[in-house]
């Protein structure tokens, strides 16, 4: 691949005894949906928590942009440029929906805790720009209608929209969505797959974690399959289909 | 501030300039201001516990630094109160700051615990260093708050000016609330996970709010030492801080309003047994200030059984509640004139 | 060094002192242990099972003039109720519990107990008369009160009966399953429901005992539960919380750095000393002595 925003050197993360991600390389080409799939346990997850820093690797680096950032704290990362949603939808249910994407606005405003408690008159333009940047993301993901509805309230295929609107808040150059489908009826999964189309029109790179398997070869770029944190495949989704090794490692040799 | 609480807010300034017309007697008025200093402490209480989360057993060591910075540096050096009071907040800052620092790295009960196990630290301190700050008989020749030479020296221009700052915390805490840190707040109440990767700093926002709660508990203490113009340990000890969380809990840990109404409930309580107990003596019951305590037990224990989310949500449930039975009840009524 | 000599006598005295402080702190942190293992809540009122004990031997050995063993059971077992009650009544019908709720509720019950103690017998504190001779022996220069000896059997004979009853008892064994992984245990058949109450009626009772045991020496008033709670839950944690032979062992500990402490630097700030080892323990290493920081991570808080 010519061009890759996130690089995986190598990348390893022992839990005790357990290994739950083993020596993996793993480039994702910027601009694109890159797709990991595996069977349950096979470490998907740990590899985003690696990512984001929620989780020091045992070994091996992660570069982002360049960059190595395996020592850096989850707060930095998003910073940086790296947005993420979690497996068990992580949304703050007692705020609005509203509120909820103006947390994701946090890194671009600046208001300190003193100023906070003051309110001068220039942080009330930066609050209203923060609001109407958070409705901007609400029309986009056609949440309008709920905005001042209590998060927790709306039903699972919502939440997840939301919390995809939230990480998009942060504008990454990179998203990590895990399992954004799951739950989902078949309507609601069409229409996250057609977001996800979306996003990465707006020239930010997508990497998928997702057992939908149709929802995966529609809308991927790349697949990259996974088993026991190792990499067996990588490729185009019509490559992964037709791969042996793959088709094994799901049937369970 | 939004609709409802700028209504909220117009109620509270109304009634503090309203209540020195009603309350005439001195006795009340010091209870009143009493009242005050607790609701005070327990806004910034209500900040670190209902709006991030972070449990607090040891405010009142706060309050006593405040409280004794005040007292020591006006007493005994002859320091503007004023210039005391501020440094009594640089202090609490500082100290804060360092607690939090570690403790804030713990979660649920371990936070509760260091902080109860500072409050009782603090409260040895203040009754065995007994050069510094007098030790049980106390410190005296605390001086009143004045303004440029204008002594506060009634207790009614007392009520005013503590209420007043009562009202600036309210406005303050409310500012926060709806700001950008504000929100980072309750998101580390929502879910740790998902406010980290959204860019927020967890350990920086704990430990500022913490520090900002600090500062309210201080202000407090300040104001308490200038109003009694003497203290001594015996308010600042253990129970003081588990009767803040009390307030709090009580109103409701979720909203600023809740935690002001928990205040002012348990602050006048005591008053409210003791009119009590006389026509209790009428049915045979020789009620005694002494029972307070298992009232106060009796009080927290069902409110968390039963309202966990405190009197002031309470009251919204119970009245929706009498409401849709009203509805049903005038829907009925209607159907049956159909 | 000769046992004639000062400073040794000094030493053997404030050792003994703090053990038997300690033993105390080593028994409240085994009630610690109990329900937090089998809840995974810090029990806040333990400190006031200690106080409920001390007061009500009081009763029933000064007042009614009750045989000191029969005294002793009556009073564990009506601190037993005492815990079984609070369980189902507080605990218990709890169902949507949160950290922060169940800390409050505990907190409660804890006032609620100190307001009826104040009530029933008073703010003074209260003398009761020693289980055997007060004349204290001689130990090597050093001298030491039967009441102390008392004290450390029952704390031995205890770790004993502990031993055997979670690992050679089918109660036991079942409780600890509950403490290792509650689901399973309940796969398993295990009602965790009444291990819950087991575990809070084992507490209050273990809390019964180290009042009864101390009140002759420490004189019991109401308002001591607090910091007895503190300096256990000081030694559950230096212990590594949940491990209840770990704070056997801290406890001991505690209570001899505290006795060293209030005999070489201060009296005066004698409590403080505990709860300062206790804010460093809970800062620097907060799964205690014997945890290892690996599990510790594991566990929820
Ligand atoms: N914090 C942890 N501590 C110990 N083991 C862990 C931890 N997190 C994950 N594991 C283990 O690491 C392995 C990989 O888990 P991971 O959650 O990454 O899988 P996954 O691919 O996301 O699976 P799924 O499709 O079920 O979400 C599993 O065996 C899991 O039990
Ligand atoms: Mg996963």
């Amino acid at each position: 691949m010519s061009n890759s925003i996130l690089e995986l050197e190598m990348l390893r993360k022992n839990f005790g005894g357990v290994v739950a991600v083993s020596d993996l390389s793993l480039q994702i080409e910027q601009g694109a949906i890159t797709s990991l799939i595996g069977p349950n346990g096979a470490g998907k997850t740990t590899i985003f928590n690696l990512v984001t820093g929620f989780l020091a690797p045992s070994s091996g680096h992660i570069k982002f942009a360049g960059r190595i950032v395996n020592k850096m704290k989850p707060h930095t990362i998003a910073s940086i440029g790296i947005g993420r949603t979690f497996q068990n939808v992580q949304i703050f249910p007692k705020m609005s929906v509203i509120e909820n994407i103006m947390v994701g606005r946090h890194l671009r405003s600046n208001a300190g805790i003193f100023y906070s408690c003051v309110l001068p008159p220039f942080l009330r333009k930066e609050e209203k720009r923060i609001q109407e940047a958070a409705e901007e993301q609400l029309h986009f993901l056609n949440l309008a209608q709920h905005a001042h509805a209590p998060a927790g309230s709306l039903p699972l295929g919502n939440q997840r929209m939301l919390e995809i609107a939230r990480a998009l808040a942060i504008e990454p150059k990179l998203l990590l969505l895990d399992e954004p489908a799951s739950g989902l009826n078949a309507r609601e999964t069409i229409a996250m797959g057609e977001l996800i189309e979306k996003i990465k029109q707006m020239n930010v790179t997508v990497l998928l974690v997702e057992h939908d398997m149709e929802l995966v070869m529609d809308i991927s770029d790349y697949v990259a399959v996974i088993n026991f944190g190792k990499l067996i495949a990588e490729g185009t989704p019509v490559e992964i289909q037709e791969n042996e090794d793959v088709i094994a490692a799901y049937l369970g040799e | 501030m939004g609709g409802k609480n700028s209504v909220g807010f117009l109620i509270l300034i109304i009634g503090i300039i309203l209540i020195p017309f009603m309350v005439t007697n001195d006795y009340y008025l010091g209870v009143l201001i009493f009242t005050a200093f607790n609701c005070l402490a327990c806004i910034g209480l209500c900040l670190l516990m209902g709006y991030a989360g972070q449990i607090s057993i040891g405010h009142g060591a706060f309050i006593a630094i405040g409280a004794y910075t005040s007292g020591i540096l006006t007493a005994k050096f002859a320091w503007s109160p004023w210039l005391a009071m501020f440094c009594g907040i640089l202090i609490v800052i500082v100290i804060a700051f360092c607690l939090g620092i570690p403790a804030l790295r713990l979660k649920g009960h371990y936070l509760a615990m260091a902080t109860l196990g500072f409050a009782s630290i603090v409260h040895i301190v203040a009754v065995a260093a007994v050069d510094l700050t007098g030790g049980p008989s106390g410190l005296v020749n605390i001086p009143r708050l004045d303004f440029f030479g204008y002594v506060l020296s009634s207790d009614k221009q007392y009520f005013y000016f503590s209420w007043s700052v009562v009202a600036l915390g309210v406005y303050i805490a409310f500012n926060l609330i709806n700001s950008r840190v504000g929100r980072g707040l309750q998101a580390i109440h929502g879910s740790e996970d998902a406010a980290s990767s959204l860019g927020i700093n967890i350990t920086s926002y704990k430990v500022q709010v913490f520090i900002l709660s600090a500062v309210f508990a201080s202000v407090s203490g300040s104001l308490y030492a200038y109003y009694m113009n003497y203290i001594d340990p015996g308010p600042f000890d253990v129970s003081h801080s588990i009767l803040l969380v009390t307030m709090v809990a009580v109103g409701g840990l979720h909203n600023i309003w809740g935690a002001l109404i928990g205040a002012v409930f348990l602050s006048l309580l005591p008053e409210f047994l003791s009119f009590l107990s006389d026509y209790l003596q009428v049915l045979g019951i020789a009620y005694q200030p002494d029972y307070d305590t298992l009232v106060y037990g009796f009080i927290l224990l069902i409110i968390m059984l039963f309202l966990p989310e405190g009197l002031f949500k309470g009251f919204g449930n119970i009245t929706q509640f009498v409401r849709s039975i009203f509805k049903k009840f005038s829907k009925r009524a209607s159907d049956r004139v159909k | 060094m000769s046992y004639s000599d000062g400073t040794f006598v000094d030493v053997l005295q404030f050792l003994i002192m703090g053990i038997q402080r300690g033993s105390i702190y080593a028994m409240v942190a085994m009630g610690f242990n109990m329900i937090y293992n089998s809840t995974g809540i810090i029990n806040f009122a333990q400190g006031e099972f200690v106080v409920l004990g001390g007061l009500m031997m009081v009763s029933l050995t000064m007042a009614f003039n009750l045989s000191i063993v029969f005294a002793f059971i009556l009073t564990v077992l009506f601190v037993i109720v005492a815990g079984i009650l609070m369980e189902r009544l507080t605990i218990n019908p709890v169902k949507e519990p949160t950290v922060l709720r169940l800390i409050i509720i505990t907190i409660a019950v804890s006032i609620i107990i100190k307001g009826a103690a104040m009530c029933f017998w008073g703010k003074g504190s209260h003398y009761m008369r020693h289980f055997s001779s007060t004349e204290p022996l001689d130990f090597y220069g050093a001298t030491i009160l039967p009441q102390t000896l008392w004290i450390f059997a029952i704390l031995l004979f205890l770790v004993v009966v502990y031993v055997i009853f979670f690992n050679y008892t089918m109660t036991g064994k079942c409780m600890r399953a509950c403490a290792i992984n509650r689901d399973a245990a309940r796969l398993a058949g295990i009602n965790d429901r009444k291990m819950v109450m087991l575990s809070f009626a084992l507490s209050a009772g273990i809390g019964a005992i180290a009042g009864i045991i101390i009140t002759p020496i420490i004189q019991m008033d109401y308002a001591r539960g607090a910091m007895l709670g503190l300096k256990g839950f000081g030694a559950a944690v230096l212990g590594g919380l949940g491990n209840s032979m770990g704070a056997v062992v801290a406890g001991v500990l505690l209570g001899i750095l505290e006795a060293f402490g209030a005999g070489y630097i201060s009296s005066h700030y004698m409590d403080a000393i505990a709860l300062v080892i206790l804010l460093f323990v809970l800062f620097i290493r907060p799964s205690g002595i014997f945890g290892s920081s690996e599990a510790m991570r594991l566990k929820e808080f």
